[in-house]
């Protein structure tokens, strides 16, 4: 069965995008949950569909409009919500829709379809070029470097922004940086499951790992494993089923979160043997 | 006359248009304790904070180590409410005390084998080592509190500031706590935001009731200091005393 789907060039390249994308999504995933961002992370996402417009209008790889453009609205948005006193989800809702119609303006006024718009929507994996695979490894590269780098100071504004400060540590330089990490992971995550659904992948395998996590490197390798089983399992289903396969990929981590917490419950609950 | 570690001349602060400390001149030299007491509200947090630098102050002057708040953090342990951040939070008592060293490590620089003695000796001191390995959400509160000072402790610092170390811990816990923080005055400058006026009395060199201004208490020699529990507790802004 696997072999048979492997014998396809299209699913190595699909494979290998589902792989080497869960890295960048595990360890960026952590610090959107356990930092209780993931309304900006949808909202740096959303906004990123002005740079594929953009790269459209250009003519250039719609990837390469992505990346300046979700790395100007995290700053962007970061700095509103920090500096200007403008309620963090005002910021967060006004760049969303205004990403979004920059991306649709811009499609507009190129004459002519827009054959693979849908794929940056919603995800396409079983299309991803070498050039894009490439990117992905590139970008994950950086990610690894810099959270490598700045792991203590990663932690230490994740779990207490303001005893960060009274350390010494540039706060909001750091919170900034996370965000463009978060930026760069959405443009990594794009072609497997659509920055309309970025947010799901980024948060599920986090949020499960946590569970069982007594430190952020652990949930780190958790959240990398679990979601390179889902892109996986999604991506098999897809194949089997014949149905869309970002779509498929969300649908079996939404599934892994319920199942989860349904055994946390159960756990939990007062009846249940072994608690510890 | 012992040197000054914080002098605040004719501090003010306002929050969103409210005067929450309004003239306040302060003293605190080397060795000494301080106990900062007043009503919810009476803006002790607020002082702790523009001491940190955390605050911007409008009028007055303050110095810290003979600079501005914040230009000093290596030398400052701060223990702030526990109740400010995330309980589930995926870390162990040995990772939460480490980020007491943060204020020594440059930017980039990964912490090493003296950050990790460090640690140890200051888990020690406030005994959690049976308890270093645990999850933090797994401690109880005044185990937790113990953690928060083993943080502050792990920076080696000059003067610590605690704010309301014992806030919501059973009585037992807060005398353990109380006990510890007495060893700690030997060697340490300490300022204390409390509500347990009847329990520091007997460890203290000064009060100060701050309610929007303060007034300080403070002995000639150190046989007063056993009346400063009553100078604090007949202080008509305690009802709840």
């Amino acid at each position: 069965m696997l072999q048979e789907i492997f014998a396809f060039e299209f699913m190595r390249n699909a494979l290998l995008a589902a792989l080497l994308s869960s890295v960048a999504c595990g360890i960026i995933g952590t610090y959107v949950v356990v930092k209780k961002i993931g309304f900006i992370s949808g909202g740096i996402a959303h906004t990123a569909f002005g740079g594929i417009g953009v790269g459209y209008y250009l003519g250039i790889n719609p990837i390469l409009g992505v990346i300046p453009f979700s790395l100007a609205a995290a700053l962007a948005i970061g700095l509103l919500s920090k500096k200007a006193k403008v309620a963090e989800d005002t910021a967060i809702g006004t760049f969303w829709a205004v990403g979004m119609a920059v991306g649709v303006i811009c499609i507009g006024l190129k004459p002519g379809y827009a054959p693979d718009l849908f794929s940056y929507l919603f995800g396409n994996i079983l299309t991803v070029p070498s050039f894009d695979l490439w990117m992905i490894m590139l970008l994950d590269l950086l990610i690894l470097a810099v959270v490598w780098i700045l792991s203590k100071e990663f932690l230490a504004i994740s779990f207490d922004e303001e005893y960060a400060a009274v350390s010494g540590l540039k706060t909001t330089a750091l919170y900034l940086l996370m965000l463009c990490l978060i930026a760069l992971t959405v443009v990594v995550m794009m072609r497997v499951v659509g920055i309309v659904m970025v947010i799901a992948l980024l948060t599920i395998p986090a949020a499960i790992a946590r569970m069982v996590s007594r430190s952020l490197p652990g949930m780190m390798v958790r959240a990398v494993l679990l979601s390179a089983f889902f892109s996986i399992c999604g991506l098999w289903l897809s194949f089997l089923l014949d149905v869309a396969s970002g779509a498929t990929i969300i649908l079996v981590a939404g599934f892994c979160f319920l199942l989860a917490h349904a055994w946390r419950l159960v756990r939990l609950s007062p009846s249940a043997p072994g608690l510890s | 006359m012992r040197p000054a570690i914080i002098e605040c001349d004719r501090l003010s602060v306002d929050l969103g248009g409210v005067r929450v400390v309004d003239g306040v001149t302060l003293r605190v030299g080397e060795g000494d304790f301080l106990a900062l007491v007043g009503p919810n509200g009476g803006g002790k947090t607020t002082l702790l904070r523009v001491l940190l630098g955390l605050e911007r102050f409008s009028a007055g002057r303050v110095k810290v180590f003979g600079g501005l708040p914040g230009s000093s953090p290596g030398r400052i342990g701060y223990v702030p409410q526990r109740l400010f951040f995330d309980r589930e939070f995926p870390i162990s008592v040995r990772d939460l005390v480490l980020m007491g060293r943060l204020s020594k490590k440059k930017l980039f620089q990964h912490y090493n084998r003296l950050d990790r003695e460090r640690v140890d000796e200051a888990v020690g001191m406030v005994g959690l080592e049976r308890l270093i390995e645990r999850r933090i959400g797994d401690l109880s509160g005044g185990e937790l509190q113990r953690a928060l000072i083993a943080r502050a402790l792990a920076g080696e610092p000059e003067l610590l500031l605690l704010d309301e170390p014992t806030a919501s811990i059973d009585p037992q816990m807060k005398a353990s706590i109380y006990d510890l923080i007495e060893q700690l005055k030997e060697r340490l400058t300490i300022v204390l935001v409390t509500h347990d006026t009847a329990l520091i009395g007997r460890y203290v060199t000064k009060v100060a009731t701050l309610n929007v201004s303060l007034e300080l208490y403070e002995p000639n020699s150190t046989a007063g200091s056993q009346s400063l529990a009553g100078v604090a507790a007949q202080n008509p802004v305690f009802p709840n005393l």
